[in-house]
Parts: structure tokens; C-alpha cells; sequence
């Protein structure tokens, strides 16, 4: 479990940057709240907001359509997550634009270094 | 040959990469291989047309194995002699017969600084948050593919 969580709050550190991107604050902290408790209801999601029920059905759809979140049954009750998948896919394409600087760099390197 | 380029920032992040490496040459070296455009498409590989300036868009094609057909443009933001270079692009757009321009672009940045033994390059390209996920998804695909062809590649150059 505790392992589990951590997980998640890695992925929370590197997902921050492209939720901020959606620039809604309570998006931003929907996010924040699936990353840290895991699959949750859309109630307790609800609790202690403010906000309606029906904001947040909305904003959760808003972030599903977005890739970033997703929904599944779980018992009785229909529980949201974050999508890590299309997170780490996000990740992957950074590292392998980082990894195409690294050879940019080498063949400076050998560019200025060679003559 | 090997390069001491590394990752230095703290956090992982979605939205930036910055690179370091050590280049045995003196600043005013690096300099002119960063900032003519000529010398910058040797070792970037592209066939850069015209000149950079602060304000203007260069073009040029590819000339690396395998994207011949990608059509580079750098709209140069920021030029302070021998310390600093950015330039907007937009990354990975190497998808033939996609228009690109209505999107986001990345900026990219080298920073020149005096170093024991040279100078040290830092390249910095951020804004990666901006671009849409559907088409960073797509480059991973592009490069998997990518990747096949490459070692296709080797196994015919070493057989």
C-alpha cells in the first residue's frame, strides 16, 4: 500500500507540470487528491470541496477526455483514477527527445573538438 | 566518444530537459558552432539557408539518416555574444504532411559558460507541457518505428 502510494506521488511530481497546463485549480487539485489516495468515488471527491457534485462530474470528464484520468467500476460504486499509462507515455517521449539532445551534443562536442 | 552530458535538474519534470557538457574548445569556438548557421547545421545536421538574427525564422532540410524529408524551422528569439542563444521550434514534427504551425512550440536555449579545461554548454528545451498528448503519444510511436529501421540498419551494415 505504502508502496503503491509512493508510486503515485512520483508520478504526481512529473503529472503537476501538464495539469498546471490546464490551469483550473480545481482540476489541479482533483488531480493532486487521485494521485495521493488512489481510486476514489466521486462523493468523497466531492466531500469537504465546496463544490458540487455536478462541477465535479464535469471537471472529471473534462480531465478523462484529456487522457489523464479514467474510471471503473469497483463494487457497488464507480471509483476515478489517473491514468499512469498516458502519463508515462508522456515521460517516454520526453526521454527520447532528451536522449536525441545527448547525440546533438556529442557531435558538437566532436564538431568543435575534432578540427 | 563519449559525452558528459547529464540530466541536472533536481525533480522529473514533463516540461523541460537540460543537458550539460564539458567541450574542450574555447568560448568564442562554441560560440560560432552554436550561432552561424552554417556550422550549426554541420554538427545538428540540416541545411540551414541564411543567417540567424533575433526576430527571423530559419529553414533547412534535414540531413540526418532517416528524416531527409523534415523541413526544420528556428524562429531565433535571443542572441547575447558568447553567453546566450534561444530559438522557438517544434519538437519531434517530423510526420509528413502534418501542418505543425498552429501548435505549440518548444524553446530552446544554450547557455556558454567559461570552464577548467573549456567550455561548459548547457541546452535547456522546455515548454513540452504545452504540447498536445495525442502528439507526443504519436512521437513514441514514430520512434519505435524508428528504432526498428535502425536496426534493420546495423544488422545489415554488420553482416
Amino acid at each position: 500500500m505504502s508502496r503503491s502510494r509512493g508510486a503515485a506521488a512520483v508520478n504526481l511530481t512529473e503529472a503537476v507540470t501538464v495539469f498546471a497546463a490546464l490551469g483550473d485549480p480545481t482540476r489541479l487539485s482533483l488531480l493532486r487528491r487521485l494521485s495521493v489516495d488512489g481510486p476514489v468515488s466521486i462523493t468523497r471527491l466531492t466531500e469537504g470541496t465546496g463544490v458540487t457534485r455536478q462541477a465535479i462530474t464535469r471537471h472529471l470528464y473534462a480531465l478523462g477526455d484529456a487522457g489523464l484520468v479514467r474510471n471503473a467500476r469497483r463494487g457497488r460504486e464507480r471509483v476515478w483514477e489517473l491514468d499512469l499509462k498516458r502519463l508515462e507515455k508522456a515521460k517516454r517521449y520526453l526521454d527520447q527527445i532528451a536522449a536525441q539532445w545527448d547525440e546533438a551534443a556529442d557531435r558538437l562536442k566532436s564538431f568543435v573538438e575534432d578540427e | 566518444m563519449t559525452v558528459n552530458a547529464q540530466e541536472t535538474q533536481d525533480r522529473p519534470s514533463t516540461d523541460r530537459i537540460e543537458k550539460k557538457v564539458v567541450v574542450r574548445a574555447s568560448r568564442s569556438r562554441v560560440w560560432r558552432a552554436i550561432t552561424t548557421a552554417e556550422e550549426f547545421g554541420a554538427w545538428f545536421r540540416v541545411n540551414l539557408e541564411g543567417e540567424f538574427a533575433e526576430g527571423r525564422t530559419t529553414r533547412g532540410r534535414i540531413t540526418h539518416p532517416g528524416y531527409e524529408h523534415v523541413t526544420m524551422e528556428m524562429l531565433v528569439e535571443r542572441i547575447e555574444p558568447e553567453r546566450y542563444f534561444s530559438y522557438r521550434w517544434h519538437p519531434y514534427a517530423i510526420v509528413p504532411g502534418v501542418d505543425y504551425s498552429a501548435e505549440p512550440t518548444t524553446l530552446v536555449e544554450f547557455i556558454l559558460e567559461e570552464t577548467e579545461g573549456g567550455t561548459a554548454v548547457t541546452i535547456v528545451e522546455s515548454g513540452f507541457d504545452r504540447i498536445p498528448l495525442a502528439r507526443r503519444a504519436e512521437a513514441f510511436r514514430m520512434n519505435d518505428q524508428g528504432w526498428a529501421g535502425q536496426i534493420k540498419n546495423l544488422a545489415r551494415y554488420v553482416s
